[in-house]
């Protein structure tokens, strides 16, 4: 069974449909990788699945229980963790206490959880900015803060949305091998992600959305060639310019 | 690194109650002076300014309405005493606990609001609360409760004769107050109240119940509040609905706490170091101004501090601090 099971999930804010029928199924141990335009609803999903947005209809089973109304706090304690694609830091706390908060949730000891915050620490490359108030930091830094506040909740799933947009191309591929490296530790990922750099190489997986309805799910490499998704990034002419192209060059 | 910060903390705590404690041994300086009496007003000030800051401070919940829980358990020991002829200390206790339950009785629909809401619904609170006791005959109405005349002592906690016993308890609370604070400031649930103040959605998907984080504050907030009103009554020995459940009242835990540093440890204690003495001092020898001199003094250095240090002065203390460090940081990285 999947570690996380997304079924007919729909969201509409008034006459406002953000997400349509989406389904789709994260397999445990895996990179999954959600992308699509601007306004697609990806960031609506993730609100969804996190317990912050309440889903007009649709079921969402993680782990095997169904989480579909569960408030944030409690989706966070059953093993589900997010960053926030606006980084969200607790500025007036250091970078280590913001870390701690994400700690304390598995371990009430103060002094076992400093443990977990500061292993947390190391892994994100923040160490030396551990005593600065998190809203002095720049933005790579802070996207790294959301990861690390995430990991250490110790979750079974991480979902990361736009972990790596605004990042420079040596911080984005540290943080592709952070992503990699913490799947191999046994945390599977659900990212929504813009940079395809970045996403393509690590994910198992491809879902894309456009205009709230799910048109694609495959390996990276199919979906790149997929027609649909060629469509919805680049429009319908390219899409058809693309298309004669190949076509010129096969005869 | 963490744990000698705290050390070094704990040790200045540690000395400054020693001294407290062994300051009437000393002749002359407790006795039955004024200086006394400005001294263990000070005391309670910053222990009732210190037990609004658990949920005020550090969870961010702006309460106007902890004269009621002050008052609820001025009113436990005033019964005790008055209405039931026992000693105080039952009433310390049940006024305290049923401070804690109305406290969250009352949070439970207002944290549902946000932000100014929440501190506008508490506002709403006193004057329900002052109305309602004010025609209360159960518990003395508007002309409240007068204490008979007592033995001095801890068993009956009132002394008449020096100010030393009043002092030594209010120290007591001090201690049991700032030390609660102490420990939840290093603990998991202070975290998590600053967490739940810089941000509740972030909290949230961190784990935190925010609910029922700030429901916790505002329990432990409501409960030493009281505790301070029962010390309040014994040693006014009387009590009616106006001295305890007004807005002034519930001002005073606020303006202490906002001039010495809202969320900071010592941030009470200093504001009641500055605005009690001045208060009592005010009251003594300007009289001849008028009988509102110390508030128009007090409202000065509010506005002052706003506009110049919102922190308070425990910003202030901080920033020099930060600017002494970063003077003495600059040549070790260029080192």
């Amino acid at each position: 069974m999947a570690l996380l099971e997304v079924d007919n999930l729909t969201m509409t804010f008034g006459s406002l449909v953000a997400n349509r029928d989406v389904s789709f199924q994260v397999e445990a141990g895996t990179i999954v990788g959600l992308i699509g335009p601007n306004g697609a609803g990806k960031t609506t999903i993730f609100n969804c699945l996190a317990g912050m947005y309440k889903p007009t209809a649709g079921r969402i089973v993680f782990d095997g229980r169904d989480i579909t109304r569960l408030p944030a706090w409690k989706v966070s304690r059953l093993g589900m963790a997010r960053t926030f694609q606006v980084v969200r830091p607790l500025k007036e706390m250091t970078v280590l206490e913001n870390i701690l908060v994400g700690a304390y949730l598995r371990q009430a000891d103060s002094d076992r959880a400093m443990e977990i915050a500061l292993r947390c620490l190391k892994t994100c490359f923040l160490e030396g900015d551990k005593d600065r108030p998190a809203g002095d930091l720049t933005i790579g830094n802070k996207k790294r803060l959301e990861v690390a506040r995430a990991l250490a909740t110790g979750p079974k799933l991480l979902l990361l949305d736009e972990a790596v947009a605004g990042l420079t191309s040596t911080e984005v591929r540290q943080m592709v091998g952070l992503i990699r490296g913490l799947r191999d530790e046994g945390i599977t990922i659900l990212m929504v992600e813009h940079i395809m750099e970045a996403i393509m190489p690590i994910a198992d997986k491809i879902v894309v959305l456009d205009g709230g309805i799910k048109i694609a799910e495959d390996r990276p490499a199919a979906v790149v060639a997929n027609e649909t998704v060629i469509k919805a990034y680049f429009g319908e002419k390219f899409s058809q310019r693309l298309k004669t192209m190949k076509q010129a060059g096969a005869s | 690194m963490k744990t000698t910060r705290f050390q070094q903390r704990d040790l200045v705590w540690g000395a400054l109650v020693v001294m407290l404690a062994a300051l009437p041994l000393i002749p002359g300086v407790i006795g039955n002076s004024f200086r006394a009496h400005v001294m263990i007003m000070v005391l309670l000030y910053a222990s009732m300014a210190q037990s609004w800051n658990i949920v005020s401070g550090y969870a961010g919940q702006t309460s106007f309405g902890h004269s009621v829980f002050f008052g609820i358990g001025a009113y436990g020991a005033g019964m005790a005493v008055v209405t039931y002829g026992l000693t105080p200390w039952p009433g310390f206790l049940a006024g305290a606990l049923l401070a804690a339950v109305v406290a969250v009785l009352i949070s439970w629909p207002c944290f549902r609001l946000s932000g100014h809401y929440f501190a506008i619904a508490t506002f709403a609170i006193v004057e329900i609360f002052n109305r309602l006791f004010m025609v209360w005959d159960w518990v003395g109405g508007a002309l409240g409760l007068d204490y008979p005349i007592l033995p001095d002592g801890w068993v009956n906690f009132v002394w008449s004769q020096t100010k030393v016993g009043f002092y030594y308890g209010a120290l007591a609370l001090f201690v049991l107050i700032f030390g609660i604070v102490r420990w939840i400031e290093t603990h998991r649930l202070g975290y998590y109240l600053r967490a739940v103040r810089e941000g509740q959605e972030t909290a949230e998907s961190l784990g935190v119940n925010s609910t029922a984080v700030k429901l916790s504050a505002m329990a432990f907030s409501a409960f030493l509040a009281a505790l301070c009103g029962g010390f309040f009554v014994q040693y006014n020995y009387r009590v009616d609905p106006p001295m305890v459940m007004s807005l002034e009242m519930s001002m005073k835990f606020v303006l202490i706490t906002i001039l010495g540093g809202l969320g900071n440890f010592w941030g009470p204690l200093l504001g009641a170091m500055i605005l009690i003495p001045l208060q009592e001092y005010t009251r003594a020898y300007l009289t001849v101004l008028g009988s509102g001199v110390d508030l128009v003094i007090f409202g000065l250095i509010i506005v002052l501090m706003m506009v110049k240090q919102p922190r308070g002065i425990m910003g202030i203390v901080t920033d020099f601090r930060a600017r002494r460090r970063r003077a003495g940081a600059l040549p070790d990285a260029g080192a």
